[in-house]
């Protein structure tokens, strides 16, 4: 294999980590309006991403980097190219984030209310808008041969790229419910769960239309693979919802989210980003690598450092394994 | 305004703003981090009560240097997506790295410091604040590694084919002798920094009117702040010569530029106070230290110093016809009022402590410095970047690529003025609840005691 195939494969994984860990961190942003329903179930609701989704969130910066050391042409193509696209995400991420750290930090309901309204909003738009991109990512967009963006913001909510956007949506929301439904106590654990069965339905649906749309344009035998175990493991995790089994069903939903990631880079593959306007024009992991030294080092310190992130935020996840309770903390300040 | 002079001000713009809460970021994690271990070895109650007082105050300002730093890894391919792929193969791998050996570390330690009080036993508890801190201070040193490289790229080769610059030695551009020295200057900067927002809180919290409760600690704080604030000056005074002398053999064009100095001289005096006009041709009134440029420029009282006239000429000998001049004034007066605020900061910090000598306390003028001690440094720090910035122009990499030329063909100025709008709208609003926050929580004072350790969700704030 060569070191632009490990590094596509690479950056694939990152990003298997971001849409699984922020994946239901967004989720439970999104559902903390529509399943909190008053202030104490609100605050357990955060308190269950509370610890980890400042962690979760680094996956994408470090996918974002590591897309601009192997591939700076994807980088610069994707990043000047799908601009307010991504003007957007920022705004939603920056409010979300802040939004998250602050709204505990002051007594009042009206400034707790705002913040929760700004989680919400800016859990829906980014997990909305990472799927447009992939779904445009995948099918092509139009790229001239100086390997630049020629289209605009309007190109990309396409009907295939909104299907996308749908899809990652609805799976953060129902991988969201899922994790709740793992990580609360009683009534709102209930309702988790049984938002999660619903949600899941539709997501199931959504999902398989659109993993058929994308293997219609892009078959590969290996994707068509991926797809089916994508439906496959999110059918499991619906299933071990029903059976209660919370931590089955995180798992499905978790596997299913990296599937479906797995699933849209072999489509891509050798493609980072395809041309719609002349397939020649295509972005690949040739055309738009960094030298193989470059790929080298960025191998060796991978290699090294990744195991480690993933051996203590994995700890983290066991410090804070155990379920948050709805019980009348007293709330003070 | 061009999409090009947008993009300039938009990242002008969201990197100063950034860099507003990087070094609290950094020095205070250090500082709170040094406050609970006092704490775990001595068992006083006072030490848990300003930590958690402090770390309070770290969390608000760390929010936001974590959300607006995202801003800052994407707009370099937003809107800079030429430099992206001209640079890419030598510029991405310090960000990745930054992610992967900095971020991981400070954002999961940070869930773990403040969540897990009452999960972890007290020492590693502890351990996780000292990890975070570690953390900020890697990711310190990678993105200036990768800002050095732009001030003075080593390591590297031009590939004419392939139309780019290509990493030829990782270990030049990670150990640059400018990374080291910028980081050198930059780290204790930071704690110039800290000090300044401990103590002027501190002498805040202990001179307001009816403010005596919880006394003896804020004072203990105050004198710790101003201790670190002149410890730190004087390292910062040191850390800039050596940096001085680095950039004047590495970027001549930044001393001229920084001296408004438009002939050659040796040796060369260092005006303190200029009023003329800038162009170099009249000076109308000017306080002159003799010597003193050529002592900082070159380490030599006699040294010479080559003027922006002179290094025009060999630059355009060198690089082609064109004007490599950056713009003079920017350059003279961020570079003065840089080093004037950080040492107001200093002066002001050393009154302190001459105030509180033997149990006194100082006097009603006290409250107004502590009110504008935090703005000193905060205010150098902003104009110290200004100037490495604006100094380097009309290089985005020295010597290598213009920053004409690194600009996102793509980006229209609608666009680009809109999201730089946007932007500026967003940190403007932000800036307001944050400093409202902060406000609120400084006037609220030492938290209780027996809270923390209990339920985190009134340990810190869920």
């Amino acid at each position: 294999m060569d070191l632009q195939t490990i590094w596509f494969a690479l950056i694939a994984v990152l990003w298997i980590g971001y849409f699984v860990l922020e994946g239901f961190d967004f989720g439970v942003g999104i559902l903390l309006l529509v399943l909190g329903r008053n202030e104490r179930e609100r605050r357990a609701m955060l308190r269950t991403i509370g610890p980890v989704w400042d962690g979760n969130e680094v996956w994408v910066l470090v996918a974002g980097g590591a897309t601009f050391a192997a591939f700076p042409e994807w980088y610069a193509t994707l990043f000047s190219g799908f601009y307010l696209a991504l003007f957007l995400l920022l705004v939603g991420l920056i409010v979300r984030g802040v939004a998250i750290e602050y709204r505990n930090k002051h007594e009042d309901v009206t400034w707790r209310t705002r913040w929760d309204v700004a989680i919400a909003l800016g859990s829906f738009v980014p997990a909305l808008l990472w799927g447009v991109a992939f779904a445009n990512i995948v099918a092509g967009v139009p790229i001239d041969a100086h390997k630049q963006f020629t289209g605009n913001l309007l190109t990309l909510l396409n009907p295939f790229g909104l299907l996308g956007g749908l899809t990652i949506l609805l799976l953060f929301v129902t991988h969201g419910a899922v994790f709740l439904g793992l990580k609360t106590e009683g009534d709102l654990r209930e309702r988790a769960n049984r938002l999660a069965l619903r949600v899941g339905v539709v997501t199931a649906v959504v999902a398989v239309a659109f993993l058929g749309w994308t293997e219609v344009q892009r078959a590969t035998p290996a994707s068509i693979v991926f797809a089916v175990l994508t439906a496959g493991s999110f059918v499991g995790a619906l299933a071990a919802n029903v059976v209660r089994r919370e931590g089955w069903a995180f798992i499905g939903s978790a596997v299913a989210i990296g599937l479906a990631v797995v699933t849209l880079f072999t489509a891509l593959y050798p493609n980072v980003m395809p041309s719609s306007t002349d397939p020649a024009f295509s972005l690949t992991i040739h055309n738009a690598s960094s030298t193989d030294y470059t790929l080298t080092i960025m191998t060796v310190v991978a290699v090294i450092f990744t195991p480690i992130v993933l051996l203590y935020q994995g700890w983290t996840y066991w410090v804070f394994r155990k379920r948050v309770s709805v019980a009348p903390v007293s709330v003070q300040r | 305004m061009s999409a090009l002079d947008l993009a300039r001000w938009q990242f002008a713009i969201t990197t100063v703003y950034h860099f507003l809460f990087v070094p609290l970021t950094i020095g205070l994690s250090f500082f709170v981090a040094g406050l609970q271990t006092a704490w775990v070895r001595t068992g006083d109650a006072k030490y848990l009560r300003l930590t958690r007082f402090f770390g309070e105050l770290f969390l608000i300002n760390f929010a936001l240097g974590v959300v607006t730093g995202i801003v800052q890894e994407f707009q370099f391919g937003m809107n800079w997506s030429s430099y992206s792929r001209f640079v890419g193969d030598i510029f991405g791998a310090p960000l990745a790295i930054e992610g992967l050996l900095a971020f991981f570390l400070e954002s999961t330690f940070l869930g773990l410091w403040i969540f897990g009080w009452d999960r972890l036993p007290k020492k590693v508890h502890l351990a996780t604040i000292w990890i975070t801190a570690v953390g900020t201070a890697i990711s310190a040193y990678i993105i200036l590694a990768a800002n050095s490289w732009m001030q003075h790229p080593v390591g590297y080769e031009f590939n004419a084919a392939a139309g780019r610059a290509e990493l030829k030695d990782f270990l030049a551009v990670v150990l640059n002798d400018t990374a080291i020295v910028t980081f050198g200057h930059t780290i204790v900067a930071v704690f110039l920094t800290t000090g300044a927002f401990v103590a002027g809180i501190a002498m805040w919290r202990l001179l307001r009117r009816g403010g005596q409760e919880d006394a003896p600690a804020f004072r203990g704080m105050a004198k710790a702040g101003a201790w670190i604030v002149v410890v730190s000056a004087v390292l910062v005074l040191a850390t800039g010569d050596v940096q001085s002398k680095v950039m004047t053999q590495q970027q001549p064009m930044k001393m001229a530029a920084a001296e408004a100095l438009y002939n050659t001289e040796q040796p060369a005096s260092f005006s303190i106070f200029t009023i003329g006009s800038l162009d170099g041709s009249k000076e109308v009134f000017s306080i002159r230290i003799p010597n003193l440029l050529s002592f900082l420029a070159t380490g030599d009282v006699n040294g010479k110093v080559e003027g922006i006239n002179d290094l025009q000429a060999q630059e355009a000998a060198k690089y082609g016809p064109g004007d490599y001049r950056p713009y003079a004034p920017l350059a003279y007066w961020s570079y003065r009022l840089m080093i004037g605020m950080g040492t107001l900061a200093a002066l002001a910090a050393l009154w302190f402590l001459w105030a509180m000598r033997r149990g006194r306390t100082p006097g009603r003028l006290a409250v107004t410095t502590a009110i504008a001690l935090p703005f000193l440094p905060l205010l150098a720090n902003s104009l110290g970047w200004v100037f490495t910035e604006f100094g380097r122009q009309p290089w985005i990499v020295f010597g290598l690529m213009s920053t004409e030329s690194g600009v996102s063909p793509t980006g229209s100025a609608l666009e680009v003025g809109l999201t730089m709008v946007g932007f500026t709208l967003l940190y403007g609003a932000l800036a307001v609840v944050e400093v409202r926050l902060l406000l609120r929580r400084i006037r609220a004072g030492l938290p209780p005691a027996e809270a923390a350790g209990l339920e985190p969700s009134l340990a810190l704030g869920y």
